[in-house]
């Protein structure tokens, strides 16, 4: 259950970011790459994302999850491939053990949707405008 | 208003940053960490005895660092090598992090230590995405949690700098079958080296020591297929080194209004 601890790395990452830019009023969403091979559950995170985020500007946030295949090329004939779960890494086409993983271990914040105290910018009312 | 900002920061970025800074501090002083991930019960504890014992007998200055949820058995069994030992209580955390360790290392690490052996939370999960600073990640499997397990727990073996195989000396009662396991740990771990192992019979004690020697000494551990493009993790795969401002600071700050 590791999906805590990286619950609560992404919920500092996002709060001293918001802290940085100065006048973000609240969070409301959070979209994270999680790779194949990341070894992160979504479900799990996204359960502990909830508890981490109580008490903090990101009170209410949604965690949007991205899933990202593990995809690897061989190096000595190029075949690309699908690795799969549990990932094959060796070569399906040449049996080659030369492997570049191109994606699948991502564990990244992407980006995050926030509220800022920013004035709206003046313009002149449209009646319409509901 | 609300914005939309691309952070483009890896989850991991302090953890890494944490273990880059330990792995560097621990060079400076001639320190190599091995870090030994395994499920609970593999024998990691009994092994690790014996490669600690045979390190005293060749003057090899070692310590072991041993993490569990709870009880102090394993620095127990491990101090009766004679080497210095620190046991962690996690108080429930299923593994360890860099900062932690660094923590734990300040004020207890004898100096002149040449090889510190964490033996991390017995799990095959949770330790695994964590880089704690070490030069040699180890994974062991006894021969009685079956030839699937790299395939069970492919980020733990796939992410593995050498694999070893504890109690050999049970495999033929258990009927394990070397060669699936085998082949199991090259589809997730092409080239990786796997070691057996019998702490009891005495059999390839000192492979593990050896091979932590050769590490301290420099020479480049296996490259897991996993773990060769680390720059994954920020987002972007290369293999050239370099350095990611935007990966431990607040990233590109590139407010979009939406």
């Amino acid at each position: 259950m590791h999906e805590m601890s990286v619950a609560l790395a992404v919920v500092d990452q996002v709060a001293e970011a918001a802290e940085r830019a100065g006048d973000v009023t609240a969070v409301r969403s959070v979209r994270l790459q999680v790779g194949e091979l990341a070894g992160v559950v979504p479900d799990s995170l996204a359960f502990c994302f909830e508890l981490v985020c109580a008490g903090t500007l990101l009170e209410g946030a949604e965690l949007v999850t991205e899933a990202v295949p593990g995809r690897a090329r061989c190096t000595p004939c190029a075949h690309e491939w699908a690795v799969g779960m549990p990932p094959r890494l060796t070569c399906p086409a040449c049996d080659g053990t030369t492997t570049d993983l191109l994606a699948g271990r991502e564990l990244r914040i992407a980006a995050v949707q926030w509220e800022t105290g920013d004035p709206m910018p003046t313009r002149e009312p449209i009646s319409e405008e509901c | 208003m609300c914005r939309v900002v691309d952070l483009r920061q890896a989850v991991l970025a302090k953890n890494d940053a944490s273990a880059h800074t330990l792995r560097t501090r621990l060079a400076a002083h001639g320190t190599t960490v091995v870090n030994l991930l395994s499920s609970p019960g593999s024998g990691k504890t009994a092994l690790l005895e014996s490669e600690l014992l045979r390190a005293r007998e060749r003057a090899v200055p070692v310590a072991a660092l041993t993490a569990d949820l709870a009880t102090e058995n394993d620095a127990i069994r491990l101090a009766r090598s004679g080497a210095p030992v620190k046991q962690v209580l996690t108080d429930g955390l299923c593994h360890l992090e860099a900062g932690m360790l660094a923590g734990h290392l300040d004020g207890w690490l004898p100096d002149g230590t040449r090889l510190l052996f964490v033996e991390n939370v017995g799990n095959l999960v949770c330790p695994a995405g964590y880089d704690l600073g070490e030069t040699l990640r180890v994974v062991l499997a006894s021969v009685t949690e079956g030839e699937d397990k790299p395939l069970k727990y492919p980020t733990a073996f796939g992410l593995a700098h050498l694999v070893v195989v504890t109690k050999i000396d049970l495999a033929e009662a258990a009927e394990f079958d070397e060669i699936a396991f085998r082949a199991n740990v090259q589809q997730v771990n092409p080239g990786v080296e796997v070691v057996l192992t019998s702490a009891r019979r005495g059999k390839g004690v000192g492979a593990l020591l050896d091979r932590a020697l050769a590490a301290a000494k420099g020479a480049p551990p296996h490259t897991p297929v996993m773990a060769g493009l680390p720059d994954l993790r920020h987002g972007h795969a290369h293999t050239h080194p370099h350095t990611h401002a935007d990966d431990t600071d607040a990233g590109d700050l590139a407010p979009t209004p939406s």
